[in-house]
């Protein structure tokens, strides 16, 4: 009974920090997609400025997931990683090389080109490496006996590539939107200009993988065509978050488009958990196959339900202090 | 060659670990020198203070970003390369390294950025308590890491069913039998560090006559620290040893390159260690001393090499040879704390040359030490990866293939290569520019950068001159 209450509570811990994550390394990751697509450098000045103060905590949490899931769902760390071993190196790879370019960047003055590849690979990398990830993940893992059987290229289908390019537009997109809220003037012209096609290069991908998921994996379609009929309502909910980014970028409303993007994520993200649950390594164990011993999840929940409150309450705090425009020539005060 | 992914993947750790092991000795030493040095400037209000610390805040903001893009790759080498390891200890090192994230990560994330940036902008008090709050951060990291390595060395508190570790005490797990000599030896060691590079760039400073009075105060300060706790590690060495011994005798017979169990066992300053012939070449020691350091007895019996069976042995002549450079390390240490004694009386201190110079050159010392003190204890444990229960071969990941372990190993090789690179020379950049870029901008306020570690510093990527440089002064020659 104790057990499962905590697995459940974890579940949901978890899942919080992964949409943490994606949603606010997502548009910081987003910047360094639309990078080379920029106009001009100032541009670029303004994309880099925008995301600075608040850059910082977002790696934090992913390193959370990662040190969470050993401590609650074990199996889940112990299979993922291997499974995607290259894919995890790519990923990393990727988060190092955004990472410094963001710190030399400013310092450089010829040798800037250099670091705005650095930072735009580096964000594609990462990007792409953790839609493969989500594509993996519905794929589900070749196991036995607790263990990893698979090969190591198993994770890189034509259908995680997709699931791969999706999330970069994903990323792209909320960037955009970003950009809309943060900037003023030819930039945010140009946010508004590439909003609409990204989200319809979303839509398309988001489309696919709907259709061709059920044909791969019989449960999901169960679960989708099944008695369970409300499920039906987070698809609807995500449409309406289109026809929002659409309708408010047409008015050129400047908040909108942004909340309206991290909706359609949501309701994305819930919507693959609802396909899936209770299964965390798909297609053998469940949520409490994955758990660790309960004294374990217990230990550290005394702590992180502690401390998670004082961690978001920061959070919000940082985005406040850095509210408002970043205007060319200027960072923020 | 047969690609041994067993092989390769002790490489990559032993690689990717020592790599970032680099940057946190380092910083947590700085962070508490740091908040001294904060701490003198809102007693006292001499403004020397105030540059001392605004410098080596920005090297600190350096260093401390290198640390965090190489620490990112180790939260994941457990599931990458050891998930059958991982799986096995899950219920302990996941919530020790989560608590490491909760307590100590978040902490030093929370106050760096009022650290790096809020000099101006919060009242003195604030500043300084957020220095206090990052220091206290590294130390409470390297509590729980110290305490999951330390764990994996002498298991307690846990107890082994169906192939997973059940925690029976989480104080005995935490604090289990190495842990507490491990984390002062750590600490010292920190502290060592980061006064041996103060020490060494201050001393290059007063050899070039930049900034003297603030780099006369550093240089001092680091030398009164020196004298102290460069001895007192080695006593912390000593206990740490003879703990040791109780725990992992073949590791402490390879550290004397002991082959026999036996009494009189002399302390050797020169050997040649050979694993095949189970014996040494070319030895050159003091008779009795390894007893008598290990058991305060002349002839005290000392457990050897043959007490476990040969391929249980850990490669005899690497641990050998790191003991010897760490504690040759350690001596020197001890050594240039008293001759800053001697040279304290008429300032003679802040004007031998010679002892500048080596001051400089000791500036390495201190991570020669804890690379090749590491060494030791990581090393000195094969064939296990936890202490007489599971081999190194047991943790693998199964599905782990030589070629794999290749492409990742070359692969973070060049990456951090590359990454580095470009850090490291920026560091020296920061150097260069020394004391007197950070007085002026410590009074304008940051208006055009961002909040980041290694935004701090406003010092251009590229090579400009500094002074000093090509000015008349010749005495500084040296490239580094
Ligand atoms: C004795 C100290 C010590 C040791 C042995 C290690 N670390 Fe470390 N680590 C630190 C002390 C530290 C630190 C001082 O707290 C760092 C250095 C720079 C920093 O940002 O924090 C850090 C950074 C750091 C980060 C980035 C945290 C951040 O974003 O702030 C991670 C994920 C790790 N480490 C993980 C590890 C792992 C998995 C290790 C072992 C296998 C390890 N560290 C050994
Ligand atoms: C930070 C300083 C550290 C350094 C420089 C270091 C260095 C090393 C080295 C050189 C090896 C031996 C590789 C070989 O057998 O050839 C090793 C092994 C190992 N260390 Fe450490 N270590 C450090 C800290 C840690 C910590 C804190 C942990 C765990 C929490 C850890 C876990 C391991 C494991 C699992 C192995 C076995 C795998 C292997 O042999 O590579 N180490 N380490
Ligand atoms: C001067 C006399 C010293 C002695 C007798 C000594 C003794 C030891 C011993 C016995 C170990 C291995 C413990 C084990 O594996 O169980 C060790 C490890 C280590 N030493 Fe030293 N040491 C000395 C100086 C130093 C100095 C000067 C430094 C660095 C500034 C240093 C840094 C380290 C580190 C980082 C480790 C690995 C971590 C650990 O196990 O604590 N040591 N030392």
């Amino acid at each position: 009974m104790e057990a499962f209450d905590l697995s459940v509570i974890w579940a949901g811990i978890i899942g919080l920090g992964v949409i943490m994550y994606v949603l606010m390394d997502g548009f910081d990751l987003g910047l360094g997609i639309l990078f080379p697509f920029a106009p001009d450098e100032g541009t670029r000045d303004v994309m880099m400025n925008s995301v600075a103060p608040v850059w910082d905590g977002n790696e934090t949490w992913l390193i959370l997931g990662g040190a969470g899931l050993l401590a609650a769902f074990p199996l889940v760390y112990t299979i993922f990683l291997p499974a995607l071993y290259l894919g995890v190196f790519l990923l990393l790879a990727g988060l190092i090389f955004r990472g410094v370019a963001f710190e030399f960047r400013f310092k450089a003055n010829t040798s800037k080109y250099l670091w705005n590849w650095a930072f735009a690979g580096g964000s594609m990398l990462a990007s792409f490496a953790q839609g493969a990830v989500v594509g993996a993940y519905i794929q589900g893992f070749e196991t036995e006996n607790l263990r990893y059987v698979g090969g190591a290229l198993d994770w890189l289908t034509p259908f995680t590539v997709l699931t791969g390019l999706g999330l970069m537009a994903g990323y792209a997109l909320l960037a955009s939107t970003w950009l809309i809220l943060k900037s003023e003037g030819r930039i945010q012209d140009w946010a508004y200009r590439i909003t609409i096609p990204l989200l319809v290069t979303v839509l398309v991908v988001f489309a696919i993988v709907s259709v061709w998921t059920p044909m791969i994996d019989p449960m999901v379609r169960e679960r989708w065509f099944s008695n369970l009929s409300v499920i039906w309502l987070l698809p609807a909910l995500g449409l309406l978050c289109a026809f929002q980014i659409v309708r408010s970028v047409r008015n050129r409303f400047e908040g909108m488009p942004f909340v309206a993007t991290m909706g359609l994520f949501v309701f994305t993200y819930l919507g693959l958990i609802v396909s899936r649950w209770p299964y965390v390594v798909p297609p053998d164990y469940t949520l409490w196959d994955a758990s660790s011993a309960w004294q374990s999840q217990l230990f550290l929940l005394i702590g992180v339900l502690f401390v998670i409150p004082i961690v978001l309450g920061y959070t919000a705090w940082t985005y406040w202090v850095f509210r408002g425009k970043v205007r060319e020539g200027e960072g923020y005060h | 060659m047969d690609l041994d992914p067993l092989f390769l993947s002790r490489l990559q750790f032993a690689f990717v670990v020592s790599f970032h092991a680099i940057f946190p000795v380092f910083t947590i030493g700085l962070a508490s020198f740091i908040a001294v040095l904060e701490g003198l400037a809102y007693k006292t209000e001499n403004s020397v203070w105030v540059t001392l610390s605004a410098f080596w805040t920005k090297v600190f903001a350096v260093v401390f970003g290198m640390g965090v893009v190489s620490g990112i790759v180790m939260s994941f080498q457990f599931g990458t390369n050891w998930s059958n390891f991982a799986l096995a200890t899950s219920n302990f090192l996941g919530p020790v390294l989560s608590y490491e994230v909760v307590t100590a990560f978040f902490l030093e994330a929370a106050f760096l950025g009022v650290l790096l940036f809020g000099r101006d902008k919060v009242p003195a008090g604030v500043h300084l308590f957020a220095a206090v709050m990052v220091a206290l951060g590294t130390f409470i990291s390297s509590f729980w890491i110290l305490s999951a390595n330390s764990w994996m060395h002498t298991p307690a508190g846990a107890e082994l069913r169906d192939g997973f570790y059940h925690i029976t005490s989480w104080s005995e797990a935490i604090f289990n039998p190495s842990f507490p000599y491990r984390f002062a030896h750590m600490g010292l060691a920190s502290f060592l560090t980061g006064s041996f590079v103060v020490a060494g760039v201050s001393a290059w400073y007063l050899l070039l006559n930049r900034e003297v009075e603030a780099n006369r105060k550093a240089l001092s300060m680091c030398l009164w620290l020196i004298l102290f706790l460069a001895p007192t590690q080695a006593v912390v060495g000593d206990f740490h040893g003879l703990n040791t011994l109780e725990h992992q005798p073949a590791k402490v017979a390879a550290m004397e390159g002991n082959w026999e169990t036996q009494s009189n066992v002399p302390l050797l300053l020169f050997a040649w260690p050979d694993q095949d012939a189970q014996s040494n070449h070319f030895e050159v020691g003091i008779p009795g001393l390894a007893s008598l350091i290990l058991t305060h007895e002349w002839d005290g019996v000392v457990p050897g090499l043959d007490a476990v069976p040969e391929n249980e042995q850990p490669p005899v002549g690497i641990v050998f040879w790191s003991f010897r450079i760490m504690v040759g390390m350690g001596v020197l240490m001890i050594i240039a704390g008293l001759v800053g004694l001697a040279l304290r009386p008429g300032g003679r201190l802040y004007e031998t040359r010679w002892f500048l110079n080596s001051l400089r050159v000791m500036s390495v010392a201190p991570f020669l030490a804890v690379l090749s003190g590491w060494f030791v204890t990581e090393i000195g444990r094969f064939p296990w990866v936890v202490y007489g229960e599971m081999t190194l071969s047991e943790g693998l990941t199964p599905s782990l293939s030589g070629w794999m372990a290749l492409v990742t190993l070359i692969g973070y090789a060049a990456v951090y290569a590359a990454v580095f690179t470009g850090g490291t020379y920026y560091l020296f950049r920061v150097l260069q520019a020394g004391l007197e870029a950070s007085v002026e901008e410590s009074f304008d306020i940051d208006h055009d950068r961002p909040k980041r570690p290694m935004s701090a510093p406003h010092v251009s990527f590229e090579h400009e001159p500094y002074p000093g440089e090509q000015g008349g002064n010749t005495s500084y020659q040296g490239g580094h």
